[in-house]
């Protein structure tokens, strides 16, 4: 993805408390899809999949008293276009102490695009263990999938278009909790 | 991203640095069930060995296996080059059937220099001559980072054969460029004044290995080569033990923390004694485990991307 210019226009989609409320929402949805949680691994797609799993988790604690295990998958050795970009420095893959074999693995990342991150996931997946199923949750949804896969959780659906970013920054990897539209018309 | 790895030298602090991280990770990757990774799946990697090795070959096949890519090992022993074969007909037979990457160790120092040269493919050099093995350094880096938690400060004594060492060169440039104090330690004949003045800019040179010891945090023991050696360096291998080996009581002269690394081969009883070699201190074992691991973020950091 080509980084926008310094002076390209850009929109707020998420506030801060706007953000903290999706992540609040998702918790509650998956508690209510899983049945309470149990049998469930949340894994972050780093890099910034990785704090979100981390507040989820948090969230689900605080709601329900339930503790969900959280670990991070790294994809980069997995994506197809490895070899059309510049090398990029590898992420890190931390499986929970338990494992994920036979439990409900529920992918984390920020921005759902073209569904190659996801399909990377999948195949990352394939090589660390064997879950009973594989859910998404996704803090945004900017449409324009290459691939047949959707998320069952989504904090916002953002139409963009093509020539649009769609910017996430969390407190933990960025300084501040923000989602941003940039690009395009203002 | 560098495109070959020649030379220690090739490797400024912000690459090298990344090179140890991404090892790092590769380490984390190969405690799993499934240690095969995609990422050169379709790229073909040729070790194309001269001289004899064990440890380098097998790492450098491992490594290329562990990230899917093809592997052709090559040995001089039962090839063309017993018939006579000159390095840059193999090159460019290599070229033709489409080598992304060609590891390779040589007798001549340079060769995978001049190998660059003929060759689209990425060049790793796996040892040549008495020039550089900067594979070797890049594991040494990593196993001292890990048991040590940092490089930049670290005292490091190379003890022995420094003169027909390529382990000792690629470490000298590595380990200064990560910050790391380097010593040169051996009898004169085996650190002319020309290597250790080649060598000296950020590097001290000292014959004692009694006075360096009690303020190293690692020390680096090198195999005397003998088959390198036409001349005589030393009267014998019984006084070169007595001066420079390492012993039970020479390591006690060490700081609780400091670590006893060699790159093996060893000569058991000449540069280092076996109760040292077998010690918790030492980290023998451990160098040949990273060195999967380091040459598998090499390959992938030289191959995985555009």
């Amino acid at each position: 993805m080509a980084q926008p210019r310094a002076d390209t226009p850009s929109k707020i989609i998420l506030a801060e408390s706007d953000l903290h409320r999706v992540v609040d929402r998702i918790a509650h949805q998956i508690l209510e899809k899983t049945s309470g949680a149990t049998g469930t691994v949340l894994l972050g797609i780093p890099t910034r999949g990785v704090p979100l799993a981390h507040r989820l988790a948090a969230r689900i604690h605080a709601f329900e008293g339930v503790e969900v295990p959280v670990g991070s998958l790294d994809i980069t050795l997995y994506r197809d276009d490895l070899r059309l970009k510049a090398t990029r420095a590898l992420g890190r893959t931390e499986l929970p102490p338990g494992g994920i074999d036979g439990l409900r693995v529920i992918l984390v990342d920020d921005v759902l695009f073209s569904g190659r991150s996801v399909r990377a996931a999948l195949d990352a997946l394939n090589d660390v263990g064997r879950p009973s199923s594989v859910q998404l949750a996704v803090l945004v949804d900017r449409g324009h999938r290459q691939l047949p896969i959707r998320a069952d959780y989504v904090g916002k659906n953002i139409p963009t278009a093509l020539s649009e970013s769609v910017k996430v920054t969390l407190t933990e990897t960025d300084g501040a909790d923000e989602v941003k539209l940039l690009g395009g018309l203002s | 991203m560098i495109k070959h790895l020649r030379s220690a030298a090739d490797l400024d602090a912000a690459t090298a640095t990344l090179i140890l991280d991404t090892a790092g990770e590769m380490a984390a990757l190969s405690g799993r069930e499934v240690k095969k990774l995609p990422a050169l799946r379709g790229r073909t990697v040729v070790n194309l060995f001269y001289e004899d090795s064990t440890r380098t070959r097998i790492s450098f096949e491992a490594a290329a296996k562990r990230l899917s890519a093809d592997v052709i090992n090559f040995s001089a022993k039962g090839s063309s080059v017993s018939k006579g074969e000159s390095l840059k007909d193999t090159a460019l037979t290599l070229q033709a059937m489409g080598a992304d990457a060609v590891v390779i160790r040589h007798s001549a120092s340079g060769a995978p220099h001049r190998l660059a040269n003929w060759v689209d493919g990425s060049v790793v050099n796996a040892g040549d001559g008495t020039h550089e093995h900067p594979t070797q350094a890049l594991l040494d880096a990593y196993t001292m980072r890990s048991r040590l938690g940092r490089l930049d400060g670290l005292k490091v004594a190379i003890v022995g054969d420094v003169l027909h060492s390529r382990v000792a060169r690629s470490n000298v440039l590595l380990l200064t460029t990560l910050g790391a104090q380097v010593t040169l330690v051996g009898p004169p004949t085996l650190i002319p004044l020309d290597v250790a003045a080649a060598l000296a800019e950020k590097t001290q040179v000292s014959y004692d290995l009694d006075a360096v010891l009690p303020d190293s945090d690692v020390v680096m023991m090198l195999r005397v080569q003998t088959e390198r050696m036409q001349d005589s360096y030393f009267p014998s291998a019984r006084e070169y033990s007595r001066r420079y080996g390492l012993d039970v009581a020479r390591m006690k002269k060490l700081p609780e923390h400091a670590i006893v690394m060699h790159p093996g081969p060893m000569n058991r009883g000449m540069e280092i004694a076996p109760e040292v070699a077998d010690s918790p201190r030492s980290t023998i074992v451990e160098q040949v485990a990273n060195g999967v691991s380091v040459r598998m973020a090499v390959l992938y950091l030289l191959l995985g991307g555009k």
